[in-house]
């Protein structure tokens, strides 16, 4: 990981160093629950996807759902990590009313997916290679209800029993910027091997975040967990507002306590949950209703020939092919469909070659700018993939210029509409008849003597006659046309 | 009609074929005689309306000529199978009224083969016990006394309910489980024929769990033939239990009086345990004997850890159970003691609806996972398994066919007379038994004789993996030699 390009914080004395490391919890995308028939449907009215096995009726036993195995595999592929050929479910054993076996399934010592690594894209593009410890699978929790009646607690199963990844990386993060970085990686490669949809509002993807403080090359301090993060922002807010605590603490000379904390986004500040001497002792053995988890090499292998194209390989792809900038590339590889948009954009272009660096930049520029200025995603853009390519190939022919390809873009925005059609019935063409524009030119500067007579001098002022031709042209003059002209007629 | 009681399962199943009684007939008999044996207390729950149905059912069928293999044939279950719509409990409190909406995978085989239920039986709570007296229900009679004595003696566990009914001719067969000898110690205590199948024969899928990695299903009977009727429906490969396995189900009752010539009987040193009764001594030899002479060859074999699997099972099966019993909890089935809060609730629940043995055994296990206690309990325990099967599998890879052992180091004892200040007192009667559960193996009880006082004795013999053709083909040999025990009726 590169160690030079992260954030310090400034103390009283001295600089110290954030260390995080993060579990990422991250629903796996399948129709039917871990070891359950049972839907995975969000949404649905309590205990309505609750089969027998989730509500741990007596004699009940789970049975591995091979389509999340295949999902924790693709996820560890799509993490350059070791795919474990025989893995270990084991029973996370504590008392709660929202896990009815009395234990969790999970892997504890020896989980399907071993070490990997992820290359998060830093401001300045700068990058860091973000290392993982592992993934595992395990069930998730049921839901309490405090709030249907004044002294009871309701439970609803529906998420019980669903299948979750954990993912673990080793605590190579060093600030707010790359964690936030790192979740924005991780949750777009999920998606583009669609085996987490990534919905943070939802639950699907929650993070745990631990944060400890140490000057620059001294030894790990002890670290604070801040549990059950789902938003981007907030773990950026939570990291800083924790490391600040900390650094605070041990200014003052006091010692970290090792804890549970939870972030409060009102208040933008971590508390104390539990303490280290309140933690379970969950009890870990292997699950004996379930052999080990068992698979061979040519399945693993089957899996990775059908992988989709990821993001790093998408963003130097278009670096390659259409000679974008690193940057620019991943702001589109960032969200799969904001790639699948672009792409569509480029299939659509009449020349392709020429246009694609147009193409990428009106996509980022003008149609992710206007979206994000009305909250919109790609998915409910009003001006499609086919549309902006029209707009783009009228710009590459010379049919308009980039002024009035706004315009055009408004247009399409607001009505809708053939761009090439928009602009013939609206008359909208760049006019690259040289008379046409003579006229006009010479009609400025007859009426402007002193102006024609400064420009010798001034060649910078070029602009004011260019600007006044292309203002009474209705800009659809040909800019290029007019500068040409309006130096040979000036003589300069 | 009450001599129809008196039929082994393959006398009635040619009764019923001949049509020289129905199934409505025999079932009567057996729900008369289940009436008169209530002292016995084998049975928790008698279900005779939907047995008469059932009945009625098979009588059809036969008329038609597509009754299935136990077509007509009337069985006890034992409680910790679950019943779809008939109360299952495990004869624990904390299961309360507790009904199942599923039916288990083995009892579902046996009704698709056209059994009848007669209903369900007792056992030790949670199927933790040796003697049937953990049970909420209260203790099970055993049908067999002590010659001249009316103490009521145990039937032993915790398929204690099922010995006792199919050794009281209340049922032509019974369902049972065997976690540590289960099944085997109570058919040893009754003179029934009791088998447990290779781990993973039968589906667990139904069956209240006790310890995943032990349990396993089979069938007490009253003769072997019957045995090997039943396991033929109750085993199979089942996709909801993964533990199970999927090898086919041969026609076990082909394998009674096949020939066992030539066959090699292991005898091991180990078993011959200091302090064993001369009787258990004489017993094992004439069950040698028989063999021999029906044409086996016997080599004395070593099975060096056994000493080490009754401790290690004390260790394993308790963690397993520990973990398993923490769905009791009082929030969504069975018992519920109210609490101010939910912790309350817990204590509160498994305080009062868990028995002293089970409480037993739940911090046993708890202990024996705890975080600093895992290494030294638990994972030396795994350690002494993976021995213990090594130590068979170098037999059996040395040729033997089968291993000849006691099936329990005492006759039958009275209600209360054991383990009342040294639960390890009670333990010991699976000594014999565990190591069959540890390693995974088929293990089958066989009556063999009575001791001094006129109480039955039983002979185990262990087999190969998946091999309970040739337990069947062996326990005949003995059961042949030693003839059939019925108890005198005294209830």
């Amino acid at each position: 990981m590169s160690t030079a390009t992260h954030k310090l914080l400034k103390g009283a004395t001295g600089d110290w160093e954030m260390v995080i490391g993060m579990e990422i919890h991250a629903q796996v995308t399948s129709n039917s629950k871990l070891f359950s028939g049972a839907s995975t449907a969000f949404g649905g009215e309590p205990n309505s996807h609750v089969s027998l096995v989730d509500a741990a009726m007596p004699g009940m036993l789970p049975v591995i759902n091979e389509e999340c195995v295949r999902q924790a595999v693709r996820t560890g592929l799509g993490l350059n990590a070791q795919i474990n050929l025989c893995s270990v479910f084991d029973r996370k054993n504590y008392f709660y009313p929202d896990s009815p076996q009395g234990y969790q399934i999970s892997q504890y010592k020896s989980p399907v997916v071993g070490e990997g690594e992820v290359e998060v894209e830093l401001d300045g593009g700068r990058t860091a290679t973000i290392g993982i410890e592992r993934l595992h699978l395990e069930q998730d929790a049921g839901k309490l209800l405090h709030d249907q009646s004044p002294n009871m607690s309701y439970v609803d199963l529906n998420r019980c029993g669903v299948a979750l990844m954990e993912i673990v990386s080793k605590p190579d993060i060093r600030d707010a910027e790359q964690a936030k970085a790192y979740v924005t990686k991780l949750r777009s490669i999920l998606r583009y091997l669609g085996t987490c949809d990534g919905d943070m509002e939802k639950g699907s993807l929650r993070a745990d975040v631990n944060v400890s403080v140490r000057k620059p090359g001294a030894p790990l301090g002890t670290r604070c967990e801040i549990k059950n993060m789902n938003s981007i922002n907030f773990i950026g807010q939570a990291i800083e507002y924790e490391a600040r605590r900390q650094i605070e603490i041990l200014e003052d000379g006091g010692q970290i306590d090792q804890e549970t904390r939870l972030y409060d986004p009102n208040k933008g500040e971590t508390r104390s949950m539990r303490s280290k001497e309140e933690a379970h002792d969950y009890r870990y053995f292997p699950d004996p209703d379930l052999l080990p988890l068992e698979f061979s090499q040519e399945f693993v292998d089957e899996l990775k020939a059908k992988l989709p194209e990821l993001p790093d390989q998408r963003k130097m792809r278009f670096v390659a092919d259409f000679g974008l900038s690193a940057y620019d590339a991943s702001v589109l590889v960032a969200e799969r469909e904001s790639a699948v948009f672009y792409e569509t954009v480029l299939d659509r272009l009449a020349n392709r070659a020429r246009d694609g660096k147009m193409a990428a930049n009106w996509v980022i520029n003008e149609l992710f700018g206007r979206l994000n200025k009305e909250g919109r995603d790609i998915t409910g853009s009003p001006v499609s993939a086919e549309q902006l390519a029209a707009i783009v190939d009228l710009i590459g022919e010379g049919t308009i210029s980039g002024k009035i390809a706004k315009d055009l873009f408004e247009i399409v925005w607001q009505e809708g509409g053939d761009p090439r059609a928009l602009v013939e019935s609206r008359g909208m063409k760049q006019v690259t008849d040289l008379s046409a524009i003579e006229k006009v030119v010479d009609d400025i500067i007859a009426a402007n003597p002193d102006k024609a007579a400064q420009v010798k001098d001034k060649p910078q002022s070029l602009g004011w006659f260019v600007g006044q031709v292309m203002k009474s042209s209705g800009g659809k003059a040909n800019p290029q046309s007019v500068n040409d002209l309006l130096k040979s007629k000036l003589g300069i | 009609m009450t001599d129809l009681t008196s039929l082994t399962l393959a006398e009635a199943r040619k009764g019923l074929a001949a049509k020289a009684f129905t199934s409505l007939e025999l079932t009567d008999a057996h729900l008369s005689a289940i009436e008169a044996a209530r002292v016995l207390n084998a049975f928790i729950l008698e279900t005779p309306d939907q047995a008469r149905a059932m009945a009625r059912e098979a009588d059809a069928k036969i008329e038609k000529g597509d009754g299935g293999p136990l077509a007509g044939i009337p069985l006890g279950i034992k409680d910790l199978f679950a019943t779809r719509g008939v109360r299952t409990t495990a004869c624990s409190k904390i299961l309360g009224n507790f009904v199942p909406t599923y039916e288990s995978t083995v009892t579902s085989q046996l009704w698709r083969d056209g059994a009848v239920m007669l209903g369900k039986l007792n056992n030790d709570e949670f199927a933790m016990g040796s003697s049937n007296e953990t049970s909420c229900f209260g203790p099970v009679g055993n049908p067999w006394r002590r010659d001249g004595s009316n103490t009521t003696l145990v039937p032993g566990g915790s398929s204690g309910g099922s010995a006792s009914a199919v050794a009281a001719l209340l049922c032509m067969g019974a369902t049972a489980t065997d976690t540590g000898g289960s099944i085997r110690q109570p058919a040893a205590f009754t003179a029934t024929v009791g088998i447990k199948p290779t781990y993973g024969r039968c589906s667990r899928w139904g069956i209240v769990a006790f310890a995943s990695s032990l349990d396993q299903a089979g069938p007490i009977a009253r003769s072997v033939r019957d045995a090997a009727m039943l396991l033929r429906s109750m085993a199979g490969h089942d996709p909801k239990d993964t533990t199970s396995v999927d090898i086919a189900v041969p026609d076990y009752e082909a394998a009674i009086g096949k020939s066992v010539k030539g066959m090699k009987i292991g005898i091991p040193r180990e078993y011959r345990l200091d302090g064993m009764p001369a009787e258990i001594e004489k017993l094992w030899e004439a069950g040698a004997a028989w063999l021999k002479s029906a044409g086996a060859e016997l080599v004395e074999v070593s099975l060096p850890h056994t000493k080490y699997a009754l401790p290690a099972y004390y260790i394993v099966a308790p963690a397993e159970a520990s973990s398993n019993l923490a769905r009791y909890d009082g929030v969504r089935y069975g018992l519920r003691e109210q609490g101010r809060n939910i912790t309350e609730l817990y204590e509160n629940t498994r305080a009062e609806g868990f028995g002293a043995e089970v409480k037993r055994r739940v911090m046993i296990g708890t202990y024996v996972l705890s975080a600093g206690y895992y290494d030294a309990y638990y994972l030396r325990a795994q350690k002494v398994r993976t021995l213990i099967k090594k130590d068979f599998e170098d037999c059996f890879a040395k040729g033997v066919d089968a291993i000849l052992t006691p099936a329990t180091p005492s006759a039958a004892f009275g209600i209360g007379e054991k383990g009342g200040a040294d639960p390890v007192e009670m333990y010991l009667n699976d000594i014999f038994t565990v190591t069959v559960n540890m390693a995974g193996l088929p293990g089958i009880a066989v009556p063999a004789g009575k001791d001094a006082q006129g109480l039955p004795l039983g002979l185990q013999l262990i087999g190969r993996p998946f091999d309970e053709e040739t337990l069947f083909s062996l326990g005949e040999v003995i059961e042949q030699a030693a003839g059939r025990f019925t108890p005198a009726r005294w209830w």
